[in-house]
């Protein structure tokens, strides 16, 4: 009965080819354009996710754009629990033209010893540490640009007016492909001495502090004793783990990710109405079959089977082309994206949301057509074919 | 037609069907009386709307009348369930369409081992009983084809194997010869005929054509609802 059924089910699915054709290409497109929806929002998370526990940031209780004195260092440096201090700066430079956006950070000598998520050979790291201009940038930034150790980086200053130039001294790597690094980093004290001979006021003045911390789970009590050595001060500030912090800036794209979202669930909802309407019309069109079938004893499980049985199939199809056409769409896409997305990887929870998607697909289809059938008077539906 | 000393095989007793158009409800059966015994081969004969098809599908278990007894084979199936009825048909009851009903996506083989899947009989059974069955019919070489490969007569022969293959007690054949050229209903009615007296099968025939009418061995005439003639012929042609 089983293999009948199949049998049953996969002819009835070709019946009309070119019906079911353009169904499992709306399909196809539906669940891959799901896949990649919620792989840009996944994108859009990648910098939060790839976060670690035991990072705090403390930056300027008002807003990112207000910086602290660099004398704050020593006083969070003796907070118990803190292990080191690094600091960081956003430079905010132009490199050739402004498309070629990537974030750029003035930091402390220890900051690069606070993500070991980021490998660099040690001999670049002497290098760097050498030579005051020089500059470490991550494996992404290098590919993109066909950037190599040794290579001039000129960045034209729009926070800190001016050509810089920076000598790359070191190229470090991901420990795996989730880490994000395309960037740029170089020395904080480069940027500090050049602002006390160019603009004195905007000199010792720290961005935001990356603390690393000995116990993940005391992270509340550091980030209350950190931030309140400087309550009442003119610059209070705001310390919160590294997640916190990068969630806050995801915080900002709010509104565009919840439209993404909402699209994603649309596109599968159109389809969803389009492969009920083919479901729909195949049933109406069988109706005299399915008479046909029940005069000869067959119930009314066994048509709802026939029917939910060819919408899962169509669906099948559709979203497993969907599915494995989603890991080359994004490559290309992230390709054509010019590397907003440094990360843009298909995560295994998109796949599974895919083939969830394309099943409720299938079942929702199937639902109201399968009940007609088995709900169909033998008479009314032998009356179809006359 | 019936004889007093036999059971028949089925046994109607004023029974009544109307259908509700709209606000309206219209009577389509009333108060028929009727015995058909085991073997015979029964014409139901009359013009369009007189009720013949409906008296059909009553005996046959796919529709439920709204008055009246009708029992089968000694079973009272008006008080079956919807469940209880498939599983009678199944065992019980053959058909034979006027358009043949076949499904367009099976083969006449396919088509035709429909029935036997709800028999529970192996594959190889199945497969056996099916060659038997079309090799009866004439269509042993056309087992592979497509009902759309097939001529409407061809087509008319796949649904009487598929009518016979599960050994049922009756056969109701709905105007079998109503699409059909001439030479190709006479095959049909043949066949039937054959079935009625080498095989002992009970059919009972719908059809307003009085050639075909003359294949049965008895004949009733319907009209508006009622019965207004039975007639029993001592031969068949």
């Amino acid at each position: 009965m089983a293999v009948y059924l199949l049998k049953l089910v996969f002819r009835n699915a070709f019946r009309h080819r070119l019906r079911t054709l353009l169904t499992i290409v709306g399909l196809t497109v539906a669940v891959l354009a799901y896949g990649l929806l919620q792989t840009v929002v996944d994108a859009w998370y990648a910098g939060a996710s790839a976060a670690s526990a035991a990072r705090l940031v403390t930056r300027n209780a008002i807003s990112l754009a207000f910086s602290m004195p660099l004398s704050y260092e020593g006083r969070i440096r003796g907070v118990e629990g803190v292990t080191r201090v690094a600091r960081s700066n956003w430079f905010g430079g132009i490199y050739q033209e402004p498309k070629n956006f990537f974030a750029q950070f003035a930091v402390s000598d220890n900051y690069i010893d606070l993500y070991p998520e980021f490998v660099l050979p040690e001999d670049q790291r002497a290098a760097y540490l050498r030579d005051r201009k020089g500059c470490l940038i991550g494996r992404q930034l290098a590919d993109q640009f066909k950037l190599k150790v040794g290579d001039v980086l000129p960045l034209r200053g729009t926070i800190f007016p001016g050509t810089w130039e920076f000598v790359i001294r070191g190229v470090f790597d991901g420990v795996d492909s989730t880490k994000i690094t395309r960037q740029m980093m170089f020395h904080w004290d480069y940027l500090n001495e050049t602002l006390r001979r160019t603009a004195p006021r905007r000199a010792d003045q720290v961005g935001i502090f990356v603390l690393g911390i000995d116990n993940p789970d005391n992270a509340a009590v550091i980030s209350t004793q950190v931030d309140g050595l400087f309550r009442n001060s003119l610059a209070e500030t705001l310390t919160e783990t590294e997640q916190a912090f990068q969630l806050g800036f995801v915080a900002m794209s709010d509104q565009i990710i919840a439209a993404i979202r909402v699209v994603s669930y649309v596109v599968i909802l159109i389809i969803m109405a389009v492969m009920a309407n083919t479901m729909a019309m195949s049933a109406r069109e069988r109706t005299a079959e399915y008479a046909t079938l029940k005069t000869l004893g067959f119930g009314p499980a066994f048509l709802a089977l026939l029917i939910f049985g060819e919408s899962l199939f169509i669906c099948a199809v559709g979203g497993g082309l969907g599915m494995l056409l989603t890991s080359p769409a994004a490559a290309a896409f992230k390709g054509a994206a010019g590397g907003i997305f440094p990360v843009f990887t298909v995560s295994r929870d998109t796949l599974a949301m895919q083939l969830a998607c394309a099943i409720a697909v299938g079942i929702a289809a199937a639902i109201v057509p399968a009940a007609r059938a088995a709900r169909v008077r033998i008479v009314e539906g032998l009356r179809a074919i006359a | 037609m019936s004889s007093p000393a036999a059971l028949p095989l089925v046994e109607i007793r004023n029974l009544a069907k109307s259908y509700r158009r709209g606000d309206q409800i219209v009577p389509v059966l009333s108060d028929i009386t009727l015995d058909i015994q085991a073997g015979d081969f029964t014409a139901l004969m009359g013009p369009s709307g007189s009720g013949k098809t409906t008296l059909l599908n009553l005996i046959a278990g796919i529709d439920k009348p709204d008055g009246g007894t009708l029992r089968v084979g000694g079973l009272d199936i008006t008080r079956f369930s919807e469940a209880e009825l498939a599983d009678w048909r199944a065992a019980n009851v053959g058909f034979v369409f006027q358009f043949y009903n076949l499904i367009p996506v099976l083969t006449a083989f396919e088509n035709v081992e429909l029935p036997l899947l709800l028999a529970g009989l192996s594959r190889g059974e199945r497969r056996e009983r099916v060659e038997m069955t079309l090799a009866v019919v004439g269509l042993a070489d056309r087992s592979d084809h497509y009902p759309n490969e097939l001529s409407g007569g061809q087509q008319q022969r796949v649904a009487i194997a598929r009518a016979v293959i599960a050994d049922p007690t009756l056969i109701m054949a709905d105007e079998p010869t109503g699409d059909l050229d001439r030479a190709s209903a006479a095959e049909i009615l043949a066949m039937l005929q054959g079935l009625n007296q080498e095989l002992g099968k009970t059919i009972i025939m719908v059809t307003h054509d009085a050639q075909a009418a003359r294949a049965a061995r008895a004949l009733i005439h319907l009209e508006k609802g009622e019965i207004i003639g039975e007639l029993e012929r001592p031969g068949t042609q």
